[in-house]
């Protein structure tokens, strides 16, 4: 008698990466990551309201070196969702479809967001200087 | 439900190996999912080595080569071994594709065979596709009108014939529908990029009187808008043809008929 307890082949195990489905899940974390990060950013403003030493208390939390590299995550996330977002609604009217637009499109936004991260960064500490 | 692990039952490990005949000079690794319902007993990798210089030059003749010359157990669907019947898709070297028209000379490394991915295997290469069928046939993929039949065939002219360019070439593989991340969490809902490819196929058919219908079925959160456009599938298609854009088509039609 055959068993009738089928396995479930493989997937994750043995997708190899593709460029296609590497930014879709990107998009999704980064989009998770940004909800996270308005709300950092609205307590935040609010500690300022509770008077200078919450303000004080909630800079040094975001200026220490774990709150930095959140701050770079979110700077990378709003690039990389803004960008592929309008990617998003190139497709939402049926532009950018062919496997070699799909294709560019992707490596261009990931190109962007990476740049424009660097480049916000770069702004931040010369204008503002470090905190 | 997204499970990124295998169940118990499934988890696989290495198996047996096949050494190839002494002195043989082109030897390439095929790695290869086994599964016996018999035995019940949980998957393994098998190897084969195969000596190339007995062996014809895409994937399919290397698994028809072990079958015949190294264990006849070897399970797989095959038929017409030049891409047009459907029936050898696996995931082969990582994505999916059709044994027959993937050259072993494309890969580097040993050469992986696995069956179409995050479906219920009966033996070996052989997933059960009923699903799919069942997906397939509830978009009723046939010619719809409420027109009589005339006395000749229904006429179209060259534009219209020309939408249907791109879709009617699907063999229905499964490839996309199996390389869908959506699909491997939402399969029990989610038609997939095949299944709604071929209902688009119908929607764009200038002779199909059904297309108001056609898309009050496929307007549905699950059925049709667990499509997220990933576009494995369009990146994976033996055919290069394009689910992803076939569902877009879908997706703007519902929008502008509002």
């Amino acid at each position: 008698m055959a068993s009738q307890n089928r396995p479930l082949s493989p997937h994750l195990q043995i997708y190899k990466p593709q460029i296609t489905s590497f930014l879709s899940i990107t998009h999704r974390m980064t989009g998770l990551f940004l909800a996270f990060g308005a709300v950092l950013l609205a307590s935040w403003v609010i500690s300022a309201t509770y008077g200078p030493e919450a303000f004080e208390n909630a800079q040094s939390l975001l200026g220490s070196w774990f709150g930095k590299l959140i701050l770079l995550g979110l700077t990378f996330s709003l690039y990389f969702h803004l960008a592929n977002g309008i990617r998003h609604l190139g497709w939402d009217f049926g532009l950018g479809f062919d496997l070699t637009k799909v294709q560019a499109t992707g490596i261009a936004v990931l190109i962007f967001a990476v740049v424009l991260t660097v480049l916000t960064w770069f702004a931040g500490y010369a204008i503002v200087g470090g905190y | 439900m997204v499970e990124l692990s295998l169940p118990a039952n499934s988890k696989y490990s290495e198996g047996k190996t096949h050494k190839a005949a002494e002195g043989a000079t082109n030897v390439r690794n095929f790695k290869v999912y086994r599964y016996n319902p018999d035995s019940g007993d949980n998957p393994t990798v098998d190897t084969f080595e195969v000596d190339l210089d007995v062996c014809g030059p895409m994937v399919l003749d290397g698994l028809i080569h072990i079958k015949n010359e190294i264990d006849t157990t070897l399970t797989f669907r095959r038929s017409c071994r030049e891409g047009v019947c459907g029936s050898c898709a696996f995931n082969i070297d990582g994505t999916n594709t059709l044994a027959c028209i993937k050259s072993i000379s494309d890969i580097d490394g040993d050469i992986k065979v696995f069956p179409l991915p995050h479906m219920p295997v009966i033996k070996d290469l052989v997933p059960d596709l009923n699903v799919p069928y069942a997906q397939y046939r509830s978009i009723e993929p046939w010619l719809q009108a409420d027109t009589p039949a005339p006395n000749r065939e229904r006429l179209q002219s060259p534009v219209e014939r020309k939408k249907l360019d791109g879709l009617w070439e699907c063999i229905l593989c499964f490839c996309c529908q199996t390389s869908c991340p959506s699909y491997w969490w939402n399969g029990d809902r989610y038609l997939g990029p095949a299944v709604l490819l071929q209902a688009y196929r119908w929607i764009a058919d200038s002779r199909d009187e059904a297309t108001g219908k056609r898309l009050d079925e496929l307007n549905d959160p699950f059925r049709l808008y667990r499509c997220h456009t990933i576009m494995n599938c369009t990146n994976t298609c033996p055919k290069n043809l394009n689910p992803g854009q076939a569902i877009g088509e879908i997706k703007s039609a519902l929008l502008k008929r509002l």
